[in-house]
């Protein structure tokens, strides 16, 4: 059970304390509610470009990292297409150092031209060591376009391409900021060895001058129901063939989220999952696949993944994924592989929870989703799931006019 | 009126008086040491098996790594599923890994389940078989992953590095390469079993919230078996430093980026230097706020990141600067970190610079005792290593006490331009 306490404050900041005495350090986590599907299609890769802005210099203070490592701190923060998180961690004793330096960049960025220079340089850097460098680095920009036809799901947190990020101008960053960094747009969460009224006056002191933006209505379109298969076979410079598969499958928030995310865990996580052993050892027609998901504030992507063996042709390996899945959506799943998945639900909570980092994410994340408490009722909804749910989600999410495969070919292009 | 130019006071971490919460120690009747961090509120723990069956045991290449990995692929009594099947069912998780002197196998669990996961840990250290089907599967994706990772420069830099630094007959050297995959055999690999680890000298590190007869079950899953029944002889590895020390190697005629390591030799933990140049390498790159990632990547752009670290092994240690940067800006970032040092070796950091770094590095150490894991592994380290909890505390004193000056002796002494390798793959 996680503890915490909650309030907001008049610009409509939402505050949570998770109190933990047992660790000399505590955790300042700013989550804001804006991630790359906030962005205009042909402005892509802004809310990415912004985790480095926020870097780089804010209103009243040029250092943010110089700063926070004086007072003996650490931070980091990661953007995806529905949110993005900040969160450093500092001994206690230094905590209103944190609660100086998040105020001040959420009052107003520095919109510094040098700044904007070198981090859109650094972005194109990141872009190029992560995607275009690397070989396969290209396939989750394909998978995205193929998947999604209207939700701006349909381009990666970097950016749909390098010109975006390249042509963004000092004016498009400022508006983007404005629209989005408001305390009305964010979650606080302060966590460690601290009390729940230091925390409060610190926030008013801190944050409560920061006046409240205009409410930012998203207003996104959502994907229609799909009525038939969508495939692309492509060759690239890589050394093997790669298959790639996915799904649409329900929002997070959707009540049938747990049963899809135990469907993953059957098929693909771990060395005794069904893909794995079919795929891998049996027949070894793959050298590793991975079944996973994308578990998004909206409705998200169920995928198989994975190298084929040397010589096993797409269409082979496509084929004997069907049939895996064909068997599995008429017979279901066993009590004792229920049992396992759910097994491993538990312990994969417990070891996040060890950490106050962590525990502070997932308190910001629950309370972005709607309700912090999520987070101590979350295991109770996985051991709910019963073995017909199962059958029924399979049934609904791995039908052929549903999917998206792509072919990913070894070969000169 | 809140004056927001101001920051609000700070505790100098270097004020912290930080202690290592000590351990735990048992020893099984067969002389295999546990050592134990009772610690944690979640119900979780950690098990490692530590054996000195990493490649600086092995005659043939990939020996070690090939046996480490498919210790857990059957038994007489289990087929790899099964193996598996058992601890994925009660959630837990067992991976292994294989360094140069060491090899491990790692368990997280659920602290309820450990009772019925020992024994079957127990059964891959007494009976594991290495089925031939496993061993050439092993192989087959071996070499596939190979042709793949063979694609990225980054990793070809890191085997070129190495090489070049320890020769490739030095274990610190060597790497996976197509040829010592398909010579491996089955037998080779059941002997390497045989005498590192069915007979070899084992640890055990156990860390999280222990349950309270923790000795009585590892006493009596492993305290009968005749680990430490051969002790490994010494053996000593004499490294072939490469004479030529500038490399450009052309790996991806379109790539976008170049990979770049810049490295020399440094003695090892034992070394009084050691202290102080941990210190200087958190100045010259060892995090985020360092000079080498505020100069190459915040003013210039060159690059995403760019750090320098120390690679340490128990033997000898190197000490390297690892970057991926924009191939037209390769030789200019290599530029930049030369300047670095030599910034470093002719002018005195200034104090408010040096306290920036022991705060950061004080604060480090201190999120880092946050939680049995991290506690183990910093036991573990002073343990593997032969030294004493007296490393902890000289670390703490050097971060607080050391001077610009003696920074700058240090930096005089290893930031030397003519004693890095350096290279470039593209």
């Amino acid at each position: 059970m996680i503890h915490f306490s909650r309030f907001v404050l008049s610009n409509g900041l939402r505050v949570l304390v998770h109190e933990d005495a047992s660790t000399p350090m505590a955790v300042v986590n700013v989550l804001y509610d804006v991630g790359a599907r906030d962005e205009d299609p042909s402005r892509t890769g802004f809310a990415h470009l912004f985790e480095h802005l926020m870097f780089g210099g804010s209103i009243n203070i040029p250092e943010y990292d110089d700063e926070l490592q004086k007072a003996g701190g650490e931070n980091n923060a990661y953007t995806t297409n529905d949110l993005t998180n900040y969160y450093c961690q500092l001994p206690t004793a230094n905590i209103e150092t944190a609660f100086w330096l998040e105020s001040d960049r959420m009052l107003s960025l520095a919109f510094s031209k040098k700044s904007l220079e070198v981090q859109r340089k650094v972005v194109c850097e990141e872009f190029k060591e992560h995607y275009i460098n690397k070989p396969y680095g290209d396939v989750w920009f394909k998978m995205r376009e193929m998947a999604y036809e209207r939700h701006p799901y349909r381009w990666m947190t970097i950016g749909k391409e390098l010109s975006h990020i390249e042509n963004a101008s000092l004016n498009d960053v400022k508006s983007f900021f404005f629209k989005h960094y408001t305390p009305n747009n964010a979650i606080l969460v302060v966590a460690g060895n601290i009390v729940a009224e230091q925390v409060y006056e610190l926030s008013e002191k801190w944050f409560g001058s920061i006046p409240a933006g205009i409410k930012y209505e998203r207003n996104i379109v959502q994907e229609v129901s799909q009525d038939a298969p969508v495939r692309m076979d492509i060759t690239a410079d890589v050394p093997v063939d790669a298959f790639l598969k996915t799904w649409h499958m329900p929002s997070r928030m959707d009540p049938r989220y747990y049963a899809v995310d135990l469907i993953t865990d059957i098929l693909g996580s771990g060395a005794s999952s069904r893909l794995y052993q079919a795929m891998v050892k049996e027949q070894q027609l793959f050298t590793n696949i991975d079944c996973y998901h994308y578990g998004s504030t909206d409705a998200g992507l169920i995928c198989i993944d994975g190298k084929l063996v040397k010589g096993v042709s797409p269409e082979a390996a496509e084929a004997a994924v069907n049939q895996l899945l064909d068997l599995f959506k008429a017979e279901g799943v066993s009590v004792s592989e229920l049992e396992k998945v759910k097994n491993k639900t538990e312990s994969t909570m417990a070891f996040e929870d060890m950490s106050v980092m962590n525990r502070a994410a997932s308190l910001a994340y629950y309370e972005l989703l709607g309700d912090a408490n999520l987070m101590n009722t979350e295991l109770s909804k996985y051991h709910e799931v019963s073995a017909d749910e199962i059958l029924r989600e399979s049934r609904i999410i791995f039908n052929e006019n549903n999917s998206h495969t792509l072919y990913y070919r070894a070969g000169k292009k | 009126m809140l004056n927001r130019k101001i920051a609000p006071p700070i505790k100098d971490a270097v004020e912290f008086e930080l202690s290592l919460k000590p351990y735990d120690k048992y020893v099984l009747k067969n002389g295999v040491e546990v050592y134990a961090v009772n610690a944690g509120a979640e119900e979780v723990i950690k098990v490692e098996w530590v054996f000195w069956g990493g490649n600086w045991y092995e005659e043939k290449n990939m020996v070690a790594s090939a046996t480490n990995f498919l210790l857990k692929n059957g038994t007489s009594k289990k087929n790899a599923f099964e193996v598996n099947e058992h601890f994925d069912y009660y959630g837990a998780s067992l991976s292994r890994a294989c360094y140069n002197e060491t090899s491990a196998i790692n368990l997280h669990s659920l602290t309820k389940h450990l009772g019925v996961l020992l024994p079957v840990v127990r059964e891959l250290l007494t009976d594991a078989i290495f089925p031939d089907d496993e061993l050439q599967l092993f192989k087959q994706n071996s070499k596939q992953r190979l042709e793949v990772n063979l694609k990225k420069n980054d990793f070809v830099a890191n085997r070129l590095i190495d090489e070049y630094l320890f020769g490739f007959d030095h274990p610190y050297g060597r790497y996976s390469r197509f040829e010592d995959l398909a010579a491996l055999s089955r037998e080779e690999i059941i002997a390497f079993y045989e005498k590192y680890y069915k007979k070899g000298k084992c640890i055990v590190f156990v860390a999280g919230k222990l349950p309270a007869n923790l000795y009585e079950l590892m006493e009596g899953n492993f305290g009968d078996l005749p680990l430490h029944a051969t002790q490994p002889d010494p053996i000593i590895h004499k490294a072939y430093s490469a004479v030529e020390k500038k490399y450009r190697v052309s790996n991806d005629p379109g790539g976008v980026q170049g990979a770049i390591r810049i490295a020399r030799h440094f003695p090892n933990r034992h070394h009084p230097d050691f202290y102080g140049v941990q210190v200087l390498n958190a100045l010259f790159g060892g995090f985020f706020g360092a000079r080498l990632m505020n100069n190459i990547r915040e003013d210039k752009g060159y690059t995403y990141g760019i750090y320098s670290y120390l690679q340490n092994h128990i033997h000898q240690s190197a000490w390297l600067v690892s970057t991926e940067a924009g191939r037209d800006v390769c030789e200019a970032t290599i530029a930049e970190v030369y300047k670095e040092m030599e910034l470093l070796r002719t002018e005195l950091v200034d104090e408010e610079e040096l306290l920036l770094v022991r705060n950061y590095l004080m604060g480090t150490i201190l999120g880092d005792l946050d939680g049995p894991f991290h506690i183990i592994g910093r036991w573990k380290n002073i343990i593997l290593n032969g030294l004493t909890e007296d490393f902890f505390y000289q670390t703490i004193q050097t971060i607080k006490h050391i001077s610009a000056k003696e920074l700058q002796v240090l930096a005089n002494k290893y930031l030397v331009p003519e004693d890095f390798y350096e290279l470039v793959v593209v």
